[in-house]
């Protein structure tokens, strides 16, 4: 249902080579995903953005902690456009992962874990991510 | 008991739950403070972030923060490292700045200052 023809006969030739019933395929360009597999591989990509930005929030909550001029400091990076505009990106970046994080949560406790359901959710997760950044991009822009 | 909890999961699984749960009622709870009452001067700010109750449950925020960061890159980390030696290199590296990450919050955190 989700394979492109592409992807069905080399599926077809790798099954042939290897004698395995299964696939093998990695071209994850190749391979048309399902809504939930980009929610899940974007919760993998947020997650490593968000680890990598501690070190840069923390830099910035001692800044703002050290005095009244490093804190005015912190203050006027939001004057740059090119900051505002990379905290727009980590609205994103931030709200995407908890939303699909508190999917997650709600899965575990069987809800939402239907198919259907699970693909419906998936769209919420990846759009309400979006709408989340923009209405930061809509304050800050 | 241990070893198969080890084996099985269970304990990175519930970390990663418990971690995931906690964040989210701190973020909610830094939303809501910073719509009811955001801090308009430094004063005003250095007041409220090293007030104890502050320091405490931000304290507990960086722990759940690094153990959640521990649990999520390590499982990245085994998925896309596979030569021993250069994933025990790896996750020793995400180890060593995870714990350095701490130390420098809990500075912050705790050491005095004007």
């Amino acid at each position: 249902m989700y394979l492109t023809k592409a992807v069905a006969r080399t599926r077809v030739r790798d099954m042939a080579a290897t004698g395995s019933p299964r696939p093998v395929f990695f071209n994850l360009a190749q391979i048309q995903m399902p809504v939930g597999a980009l929610t899940s591989i974007t919760h993998r990509v947020t997650g490593i953005f968000l680890a990598l930005g501690v070190p840069f929030g923390i830099y910035l909550l001692d800044l703002s902690l050290e005095g009244p001029q490093s804190y005015a400091r912190v203050t006027r990076l939001f004057d740059n456009v090119a900051f505002r505009a990379a905290a727009v990106f980590f609205v994103w970046v931030l709200a995407h992962h908890l939303l699909a994080g508190i999917r997650h949560l709600l899965s575990d406790i069987d809800i939402g874990s239907q198919l259907p359901i699970a693909r419906r959710s998936a769209w919420i997760v990846n759009f309400g991510g979006v709408a989340v950044a923009l209405f930061a991009a809509g304050a800050w822009l | 008991m241990a070893v198969r909890i080890a084996a099985t999961g269970l304990r990175a699984w519930l970390v990663q739950r418990a971690s995931a749960i906690y964040m989210l009622l701190f973020i909610v709870f830094l939303l809501a403070h910073f719509t009811v009452d955001p801090p308009h001067s430094y004063p005003a700010w250095h007041a409220w972030m090293t007030s104890y109750g502050v320091r405490v449950i931000t304290t507990v925020f960086f722990a759940a923060l690094l153990a959640h960061a521990w649990v999520g890159l390590r499982d990245v980390i085994m998925d896309y490292v596979h030569a021993t030696a250069l994933r025990v290199g790896v996750l020793a590296l995400l180890g060593f700045s995870l714990a350095a990450t701490g130390v420098w919050m809990m500075r912050i955190l705790w050491m005095a200052r004007g």
